[in-house]
């Protein structure tokens, strides 16, 4: 048994494809890749597939990062990565596929943070934008209430800043560990404005460096 | 129109806003995007309900394939939304767009719709009003795509005939194409809207409702279909296919999850059983099945190209697929894997289905699923479906002995001859069918029960038969309620009220066409959700047009009326139909027409098709091969 890990993008029209709806696009994916996917043990077998960090119904990503386990030795990984390309969804460019040993730890438990581009879809004047950004930059403590429960974004958010590239856009990068994790959508109300009116890339997943 | 990257600007707004955008974006698997100036023709392949139910339609996936498959023409899919999703559309002037590549329904060249049952009419004005396309024919313009549309209901296309340009009767499959070349040609020779309109009365099996005008009689009943053109058929035969052509594989793969995900193959198409209720047994006559072998390439073919993990292997009556004990055999050896569950679907009520199925299991396992419909021999011997209790009884031991828990029975109640001893007999039966679980494997033994309630279908042997009042239903439900009370028992039923409206839809003239678009327009619309009841919109509009809805539906039919319906012809002769009534009233039954024929009619009808596929294709006997002008054989005239 071997476990690739893979790096891909998830375009636009996977864009409304849910973390769960994912787990099942995956085993598809490989199922018509014809790569011999494993399965756990027990009654009820489950494929062996393992994302690293569920991303928000609507985001687009440019680094989504999954594991497989494939009934496998001696792999080559550059035809599994031509097939599974050639299996996957439009809107799945695969852009990385590397090795990883069996008994790594789960990628879940190896997110940090989660780094963002937020473009705004209703433009509001540049300056407004950057005296948004400075106030949460300044801020010591950002209270928030969700779903019933208070917690302060402000520690979460480990880097906020105008994007001098692309007008109209910023950037964030969000802690995205078990039990601390920050959301875009958070930072937007915060700023005032609405999050359905924003088009929002995860740009990087970052993971803790552990050996392999 | 907006074009494709407007209507794209317009979405990415309120597309986070919806429920279940998925729905609304398209790129799955296997979706077919082209480059929109590179072909001739642009189709549009609508289903008039949400994407989660209308992507599986197997109909639809034959269309698509087989369209993109020329380089001439694209095909593209289109749904209706849901009710946040229309809401938002309209109010941001997004119209009805197609998932591949975002033009505009009115864009398109055709608009193909499939309309497989009653309740998708509201939904399909709705869906040609999204599309900013007149609902009604004659209001439309050059600009407008041509609106065909096909499927069961279209059998009696009369209570849609001013809202769709062309219908399509019968097996679409050769005449899709016919339709898209008929189109070519005339867009190359500059025509207008009439010529196209008349052009399409020249191919077999399409009816243009335009060149046609009902008259009725002072008492309401329908008199006569008048030709508008000599040149008209005064009758529409539906066309078939002599051989099933390969079917689909390369299933569009959702991304999200909806009704079902599978792959799904028709191994067989029509029925000889003769159910007199069932529509789908009459009208999809002769039996004509697929081999083995391409039933096998079929699914190795689609699995690899989908990735599914359900196959369905779809036919009205599995157990006469005459290979049937070799396809099980082989499907088991050739593709059954732990991680794939396979459905074979409408068995026979015997033993040796259970030997099927389980073969075919894997380590999820459902129901298991049987369609007594009755309970009394009398019913069973009016609807020509005669299964013992017996048999039943002892079907339902070997299922639960051999591993299965639960057990889905399906009903019918409703017919006017039944009485509520019939019903109560239908109790009865369940409670002894749970009662030998209780023995097999006692407390964890189920049993479902499902009840539906007859609807007297045109082109049916029963299309002189009245429905049964709506309180007389209910008396039957309750009944049902008190009976089948226990533990390990559940029952699901139809509220009569929806049968209502499918029984008013079924069996509607044109003047039905004005009580659908009233009621659409007082918001009747997703009429095949049960959540979503709008009863008082369809009485009102009952009312407004004058039309008492007991005329429809609660009426015994005269012998000799004409109906609605008569100048299209599924090949079955009405005077068979009327034969086969007449049989019901006598509790006659009729067997298996493979064994023997009863001269239905589909002989004569298609005596060349038949001649043309000759061998075990078709479940029919063979023609002469003499040419024959006559178009009938001395074996058929004996009984006709």
């Amino acid at each position: 048994m071997i476990r690739i890990r893979i790096t891909y993008e998830k375009g636009e029209g996977m864009r409304y494809t849910g973390n769960l709806d994912m787990q099942m696009v995956w085993e598809r994916t490989i199922r018509r890749a014809g790569l011999p996917l494993a399965y756990s043990q027990g009654f009820h077998p489950q494929p062996r597939i393992q994302q690293a960090c569920p991303l928000p119904l609507g985001f687009l990503s440019l680094d989504e990062i999954v594991d497989v386990w494939l009934e496998m030795e001696e792999p080559d990984l550059e035809c599994i990565r031509t097939a599974i390309q050639k299996a996957s969804p439009a809107s799945m460019i695969i852009t990385r596929i590397n090795l990883v040993d069996l008994r790594s730890p789960t990628l879940q438990t190896r997110v940090l943070s989660s780094l963002y581009q937020v473009t705004l879809l209703e433009p509001i004047p540049e300056a407004d934008l950057e005296t948004k950004i400075f106030s949460i930059q300044q801020a010591v403590t950002l209270p928030r209430e969700r779903r019933g429960k208070t917690y302060d974004l402000r520690p979460l958010i480990e880097k906020l800043e105008v994007n001098s590239s692309i007008p109209q856009s910023f950037m964030v990068q969000l802690a995205a560990r078990e039990g601390a994790t920050g959301r875009p959508e958070e930072v937007l109300l915060v700023m005032g404005m609405d999050p359905f009116s924003t088009r929002i890339t995860r740009m990087k997943t970052i993971l803790m460096e552990v050996e392999i | 129109m907006l074009n494709p990257h407007e209507i794209q600007a317009r979405l990415e707004h309120i597309l986070p806003r919806v429920e279940k955008p998925g729905r609304y974006v398209g790129g799955e698997y296997n979706q077919v995007i082209k480059n929109w100036d590179s072909v001739q023709t642009h189709v549009a392949l609508a289903f008039p309900d949400i994407y989660d139910i209308g992507v599986p339609n197997l109909g639809l996936a034959i269309f698509y394939e087989s369209l993109n498959d020329r380089p001439d023409v694209l095909a593209e899919r289109v749904y209706v939304p849901w009710l946040d999703m229309e809401a938002a559309m309209r109010s941001n002037e997004i119209p009805l767009y197609a998932l591949e590549s975002r033009h505009a329904v009115r864009d398109f060249d055709v608009l193909g719709i499939t309309l497989p049952y009653e309740t998708l009419f509201t939904n399909t004005l709705n869906l040609l009003d999204l599309s900013g396309i007149p609902v009604i024919s004659a209001n439309r313009s050059i600009h407008d795509p041509l609106v065909i549309a096909g499927g069961h209901a279209t059998y009696n296309p009369e209570p849609m005939a001013p809202f769709i340009d062309a219908f399509v009767i019968g097996e679409g499959e050769e005449v899709i194409h016919e339709i898209v070349d008929l189109h070519q040609h005339w867009k190359g020779s500059g025509g207008n809207r009439e010529e196209l309109l008349y052009l399409l009365t020249q191919i077999p099996g399409v009816y243009v409702p335009r060149f046609y005008e009902p008259t009725y009689h002072p008492d309401g009943t329908f008199k006569s279909m008048n030709r508008l053109e000599s040149s008209v058929p005064g009758t529409i035969t539906k066309r078939i296919v002599g051989k099933l052509p390969p079917p689909p594989t390369r299933f569009i793969v959702p991304s999200i999850g909806v009704v079902h995900n599978r792959v799904a193959v028709e191994i067989m198409r029509g029925c000889t059983r003769g159910c007199r209720f069932c529509h789908a047994g009459m009208v999809n006559r002769p039996v004509r099945e697929r081999s083995v072998d391409q039933i096998l390439s079929t699914i190795q073919s689609a699995l690899n190209q989908t990735g599914f993990e359900d196959i369905a292997l779809l036919s009205l009556s599995s157990s006469d697929y005459t290979q049937i004990q070799t396809l099980v055999e082989r499907i088991s050896q050739e593709i059954a894997s732990p991680h794939l569950t396979i459905s074979l679907p409408s068995l026979r009520i015997e033993s040796f289905s259970v030997d099927l199925l389980e073969q075919l299991r894997s380590s999820r396992q459902g129901g298991f699923t049987l369609a007594p419909e009755a309970a009394t021999d009398r019913m069973r011997n009016i609807i020509n479906k005669p299964i013992p209790s017996e048999q039943l009884l002892e079907t339902a031991r070997a299922i639960y002995s051999r591993g299965w828990q639960t057990i889905k029975l399906y009903f019918m109640i409703g017919h006017p001859s039944e009485t509520l001893e019939d019903v109560a007999a239908i109790a009865e039966l369940c409670q002894l069918v749970i009662a030998e679980g209780r023995k097999m494997i006692g407390r964890r033994a189920s049993l479902n029960t499902g009840i539906a309630t007859f609807v007297p279908k045109p082109h049916t042997p029963f299309q002189w038969v009245s429905c049964d009042t709506e309180e007389q239903i209910n008396a039957k439900i309750r009944l049902l309620q008190q009976n089948l009370r226990g533990p390990g028992l559940k029952m699901n039923w139809t509220d009569p009220r929806e049968t209502m409206l499918e029984a008013w839809l079924a069996r509607g003239d044109r003047r039905m066409s004005a009580v659908i678009l009233s009621a659409w327009q007082k918001g009747a619309k997703f009429d095949a959700w049960q959540d979503q009841h709008h009863d008082h919109l369809w009485l009102t509009a009952f009312e407004e047009h004058g039309l008492d809805p007991a005329f429809y539906t609660h009426r015994t039919r005269f012998l000799d009326e004409v109906f609605p319906w008569d100048h299209i012809s599924p090949g079955v002769r009405k005077s068979y139909l009327l034969e086969e009534y007449q049989n019901s009233l006598q509790g006659i039954l009729r067997g298996d027409c493979r064994q023997h024929c009863y001269a239905c009619g589909i002989l004569p009808a298609f005596t060349r098709l038949r001649r043309e596929n000759p061998g075990n294709g078709w479940k029919c006997p063979e023609v002469g091969s003499a040419p024959s002008s006559s178009q009938t054989s001395p074996l058929l005239e004996r009984e006709g």
